[in-house]
Parts: structure tokens; C-alpha cells; sequence
């Protein structure tokens, strides 16, 4: 166990059903308190709505797992609220270093625009986002939190809800609920529970991950080594994370023992190897990994929505596992959220499927593509591998070609139904399916521009002057107002002084963003009607279902 | 096969033969097995674009097997 942190014990209480024998029927319950599944209560809460989480544990993530959360799952955590005290506590970087054998070839910076709220990446353990996760979640009151809870089975009823089997320290019981978010994680029980199973390519790899702590003054960057000397012929990776606790990832090749390597009496020469001699430090926690990409054919099996790991896994070089579970229920729970409403037709839940599906096809293929430059799987590819690496230290179109993770950046969801196709041509801007880019603004409230979108369809309404526009009334959409001039005098206007947020979207006076309730761009219009407005709403709620061509905006 | 030039399209071909086998000289298979993969990756993205690279990719890799 760690032991620069503590992991909490939360209280496992009798669930109601054994005190009273009764099978109830919830609106959601969600299955796994990962990081997932913990989002997933929180932006549940945020939209209002209450959830039941089982989780079978009831302490958060034990082992040496997630660490580097992107920008965009920052900024979702961001709307739960609990991302300052994320980047508070983590360690923010934007710049990684790469080494080939004994030399620096090259290094990049991530996010070079100022002028957003979440840094590119930060590193933290997972444990304390589940830990924070928690607490926020319990602080919005609206969760029950079953801890101490397993499900052991899911059957789906005739009337389309499901019925799960959950045992408790306490006995067993069943719940009944109309939508169940499976975040049981990669071996998800509730995956088997209904027959189901990955498919797909798997690419394989042994890693020992290992989590030391010790004072030492490698600075908060991302280092990657191809062919260190200390290491022979494979690839290193080293990340700092708060508590004086780095990680470095060795990869081990795939003929190597898992059980011997990751005995104390191997590790701790390889990593004295790597630190030198002089260097002290603890082991934290170590663990030998095999990574696979894979994913499920769909996503959603009719009240069942695999979210995170148990619908995807991928290797972590580009920390696209956890990061992309995040974009998971960012897509899904306001939808849900609407259809249990009643406000829309339950077909907009198959929109999920239409979205993330691409969404963990493109970290699939980014992750493989990662995986295969760093385990050459022929005598060619070694050898191209070689020539770039050559290269990179003097031509920067080499640098390009290195691959040691593509870091997670979110999806741009192209081809969807609820997106409204561009109908002219934009110089720029978040197109349609996009997630909006954030800027600062002057308001009342919060001076980011991303705090005063989601949760709700928005209208973003550029004008040059606050008072000189009259903003769309539309039923269900709330127009923010972007001004260049003038007073942040209503809580939806706010003031660009310097032009950023125009600049951002590209927009000119007239032009209206229609932002979806998780900040991806439904549509946008240079000079915008309020009809035109109107009928985006319509798809991006999935109200309409007209054939409009299904191409991908912008192309 | 659109684009990519398969006619004769370089003058003195003959010389730059000549300097191509020239620059492998004295090298082991390792070393030329790399001058060659570099070679590739400097002139891929001098072509920059990727139609005339994957035509060229699939006329090489149908000389070898006598298939398409
Ligand atoms: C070495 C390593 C490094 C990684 N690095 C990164 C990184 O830097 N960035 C990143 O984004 N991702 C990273 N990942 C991936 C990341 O850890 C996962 O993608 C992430 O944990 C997935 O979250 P989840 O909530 O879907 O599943 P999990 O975290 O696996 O959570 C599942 C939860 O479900 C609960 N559960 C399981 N079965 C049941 C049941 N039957 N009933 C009730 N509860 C149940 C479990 O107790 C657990 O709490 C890494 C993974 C590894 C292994």
C-alpha cells in the first residue's frame, strides 16, 4: 500500500431493500465507482437528477493507475466542480522531453495558447480524483452511495427496464432501474451478466509500472527514452505526480515473466540503474501490466450503457483509458437525463453509440499506433523507428513521426445526427460536433467562458455592443451574450475586451454558437435566424429526424 | 493511379543511380538498411501528399509479390 496517502473508508450502510424486503425501481443506477462512474453521479447531480452507485469496494482506486487527466475531462469535472482542487493538488505540465539512447532529441509544449482556465494535462493519482470525486459528489447530495454494494447480475425485464442482483455484506437484494450506466470497469460483471464481450484487434505489451517516492529534482515534465542505456532496447517513460511520487513505466517486451519482474530484488536495480546510485527512494507500489486496445461492438444494449473501460480499454501511452471514459458521460448523461424527462424520444440514447463509438475508435487507433511505433513488430518497422529517431534531433519532420503517445484530446463527434451541417464556409472556429473552446471573459460570475456553458442547450449570441442586441427568446435555449463593448450587467452577458472569444470562434456580429449541455457545438451560424436557431435545437435534441445528408461538418 | 509520375521524370537518371548505390558503399546491411529508411521518410514528406504516396506504396509492394 501507498504510503504517501491514506485511503478512506467509506460507510457501508444496509440498504433500504433488506430492511424492508422491497424491490424498488430507480430512474438510474450506476454500476462502478471509478473515476467514471463517479463523474457520471456528479454530473448526474449537477443536471438535478438523483442516481443510485454501487460500487463493490468502499474505498477509492487501490493500485498504480490513472494519472494524467487532459484538459477537456478537466473541464468536465470542472462543471461537477471539483477540478480546482484537482489542479490545486496535481501537478500541471505541458512539456515533454524526449531521449533516444543518451541524448535528447527533442521536446514539445502541449498547449502554447494562454488564455484557457484548465492547463493541457495535469498529473494526479487516481485515488485522489476518485477521493475528490467522492466528496463532491456526496456534497451535492442528490447520490446514493452504496458502497460495499456488488452486482452480480443484470437481467433486462420485459418492460425494457433492468433488474440487478446486488450483494451486500448485509445479504442480497434486487433493484430495478429504467437506465443502468455500467462503469464496472475492464472485467465488468455486468458485461458477462448479458453474454457480452470485447471485440476487435488486441495489441499486447508487458509493462512494469512502478510508483516510487523520493526527492529528487526532475522537473514537472514528461520524459520518454527509446533504447536508454539503462534500459536495453525498450522504452521508458517517467511522470512526476504530487507527494514527491514518480511513475516510470518500463516496457518489459512481451517473452518477460510478470511474477519475476516485479519482485523487489529486480526492480529496485533496474530503477537504481535509471536514478543512480546515489539516489534514495521508496517504492511506492508496483505492478506489472499487460495493455490490450479493444472495445466493445456497441455501447448501448437497450437500458444498459457501457461507459469507460468496461465498453473500451487501450494502453496508456496517450492516457486516453480514463481521459475518454470522462467524454464517456459527458455525451451520455445529459441525454439520459432528458429521455427519463420525457422531454425527448428515447432514440436520442442511440445517439450515444453514434458518437462514442468513433470517439473510442480514434483512441483505439491512436493508442495502437503508439504501441506499434514503441514494439516494432517487424524487421522494417524497427528500422523506420531507427531513421526517425536519427532524425529528430535535427529535422523537425522527423519529430512528427516519433510516437510515444498521442495525448488524449476530446473527439469532435463528425457525423451525428444532432449536429446542424455548416452552411457556409467558416475561417476557423469549433465546427459542428466540436466541444466549444474556452476564453476568458468579463462577468459577473465566473470569468471563463466554458462556466457559462453546459448543463442546458445555450445559444452563444455574438454582438459588438452588449446593449445593442436583442437576444433570441427561444423555448429551451438560454442565449449568452458575447459583446465586445459594453456592461456584463445580465449574469448572460459577458465582455471580450480583447477580442479572444470572436477570435476563438471566429465570429463577427450576428454570428450564434448553439452549445449542446456538454459543451460540444450542435451548430453555429455566421448571421444567424431564429428559425435556423429553432431548428438546430430540434436535431440536437434529436426532436427531428430529417435526412439531412449525413456528412461530416465542415469537410 | 492518379498523380504519381511514372514516366521517365528524372534528367541524368543514370548519375543519380550511380549515387545512390554510391552512398551505400562501405556501409553493413544494418547501416544501408537505415540510409534507406530515411531516405524514404525525407522524400515521403517532401511528396507531402499522402495520394501519391499510397499509389506509390501499392505499385512497390506489387512489383515484389507479381499481385495487386
Ligand atoms: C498503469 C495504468 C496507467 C494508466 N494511466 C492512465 C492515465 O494516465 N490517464 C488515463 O486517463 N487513464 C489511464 N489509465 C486507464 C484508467 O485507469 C482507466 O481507464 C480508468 O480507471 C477507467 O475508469 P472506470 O471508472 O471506467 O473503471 P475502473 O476505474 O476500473 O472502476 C471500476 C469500478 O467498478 C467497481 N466494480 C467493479 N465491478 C463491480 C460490481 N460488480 N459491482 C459494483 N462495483 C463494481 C470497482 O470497484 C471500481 O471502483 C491507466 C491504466 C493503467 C492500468
Amino acid at each position: 500500500m501507498v504510503s504517501s496517502y491514506t485511503h478512506p473508508r467509506y460507510a457501508a450502510a444496509v440498504p433500504p431493500e433488506l430492511s424492508d424486503g422491497s424491490v424498488r425501481r430507480v430512474p438510474v443506477v450506476i454500476v462502478g465507482g471509478g473515476p467514471v462512474g463517479l463523474a457520471a453521479a456528479g454530473e448526474f447531480a449537477r443536471l438535478g437528477r438523483e442516481t443510485v452507485l454501487l460500487d463493490e469496494d468502499d474505498t477509492v482506486s487501490t493500485g498504480s493507475r490513472a494519472i494524467c487527466w487532459a484538459k477537456r475531462s478537466l473541464e468536465v469535472f470542472d462543471r461537477i466542480g471539483v477540478a480546482d482542487r484537482m489542479v490545486d493538488k496535481g501537478v500541471v505540465w505541458k512539456l515533454g522531453r524526449l531521449f533516444h539512447r543518451d541524448r535528447e532529441v527533442y521536446n514539445f509544449d502541449l498547449l502554447p495558447e494562454d488564455g484557457h482556465k484548465m492547463p493541457a494535462f495535469i498529473n494526479l493519482q487516481q485515488y485522489y480524483v476518485e477521493d475528490y470525486l467522492v466528496d463532491a459528489v456526496t456534497a451535492l447530495g442528490k447520490t446514493d452511495m452504496r458502497w460495499k454494494n456488488r452486482a452480480i447480475n443484470l437481467e433486462v425485464l420485459r418492460d425494457g427496464a433492468a433488474r440487478l442482483t446486488v450483494v451486500t455484506p448485509h445479504g442480497q437484494y434486487a433493484i430495478e432501474a429504467e437506465v443502468v450506466l455500467a462503469a464496472d470497469g475492464v472485467r465488468s460483471p455486468i458485461r458477462t451478466s448479458l453474454g457480452l464481450d470485447f471485440e476487435g484487434k488486441v495489441f499486447e505489451d508487458r509493462f512494469l509500472i512502478a510508483d516510487v517516492r523520493m526527492k529528487a529534482d526532475f522537473p514537472s515534465e514528461r520524459w520518454f527514452w527509446f533504447e536508454p542505456p539503462f534500459h536495453s532496447g525498450q522504452s521508458v517513460l517517467l511522470h512526476k505526480q504530487p507527494d514527491d511520487v514518480y511513475r516510470i513505466d518500463f516496457q518489459l517486451g512481451w517473452d518477460a515473466d510478470p511474477e519475476h519482474e516485479k519482485k523487489p530484488e529486480v526492480v529496485i536495480p533496474r530503477l537504481k540503474q535509471m536514478l543512480g546510485e546515489g539516489v534514495a527512494f521508496d517504492l511506492e507500489w508496483v505492478s506489472v501490466y499487460t495493455f490490450t486496445c479493444r472495445r466493445m461492438a456497441r455501447f448501448r444494449h437497450g437500458p444498459v450503457f457501457f461507459v469507460g473501460d468496461s465498453a473500451h480499454v487501450v494502453s496508456p501511452f496517450g492516457a486516453r483509458g480514463g481521459n475518454g471514459g470522462i467524454q464517456d458521460i459527458d455525451d451520455l448523461c445529459w441525454k439520459v437525463d432528458r429521455v427519463l424527462k420525457g422531454e425527448t424520444p428515447a432514440a436520442l440514447l442511440d445517439t450515444y453509440d453514434d458518437e462514442r463509438i468513433p470517439a473510442a475508435d480514434e483512441n483505439i487507433l491512436n493508442s495502437t499506433r503508439s504501441t506499434d511505433f514503441m514494439t516494432p513488430k517487424s524487421q522494417a518497422s524497427a528500422d523506420f523507428r531507427e531513421a526517425a529517431l536519427e532524425m529528430a534531433a535535427d529535422l523537425p519532420f522527423a519529430r512528427r513521426i516519433v510516437n510515444s503517445g498521442r495525448l488524449s484530446m476530446p473527439h469532435t463527434y463528425r457525423v451525428t445526427p444532432l449536429n446542424t451541417s455548416d452552411d457556409e464556409v467558416w475561417a476557423g472556429g469549433p465546427a459542428p460536433g466540436a466541444p466549444a473552446l474556452d476564453a476568458p471573459v468579463l462577468a459577473k460570475s465566473a470569468p471563463w467562458l466554458l462556466n457559462h456553458l453546459g448543463h442546458r442547450l445555450v445559444a452563444l449570441h455574438f454582438t459588438e455592443h452588449a446593449s445593442a442586441v436583442e437576444p433570441f427568446a427561444i423555448d429551451g435555449v438560454e442565449t449568452v451574450v458575447v459583446a465586445r463593448q459594453g456592461q456584463a450587467s445580465r449574469a448572460t452577458t459577458l465582455i471580450d475586451p480583447d477580442g479572444t472569444v470572436f477570435r476563438r470562434y471566429a465570429a463577427h456580429d450576428g454570428t450564434v454558437y448553439l452549445i449542446r449541455p456538454d459543451q460540444h457545438v450542435a451548430a453555429r451560424f455566421g448571421t444567424a435566424s431564429m428559425a435556423a436557431v429553432e431548428r438546430a435545437r430540434d436535431r440536437a435534441l434529436g426532436l427531428v429526424h430529417d435526412q439531412q445528408p449525413r456528412r461530416a461538418a465542415g469537410a | 493511379m492518379a498523380d504519381l509520375i511514372t514516366e521517365p521524370n528524372l534528367a541524368d537518371v543514370d548519375g543519380f543511380y550511380e549515387r545512390l548505390i554510391a552512398a551505400h558503399a562501405g556501409l553493413d546491411d544494418d547501416a544501408s538498411r537505415q540510409l534507406n529508411a530515411k531516405l524514404i521518410l525525407l522524400l515521403a514528406n517532401h511528396i507531402g501528399d499522402n495520394a501519391i504516396l499510397d499509389t506509390a506504396l501499392k505499385l512497390a509492394r506489387r512489383a515484389r509479390d507479381g499481385s495487386d
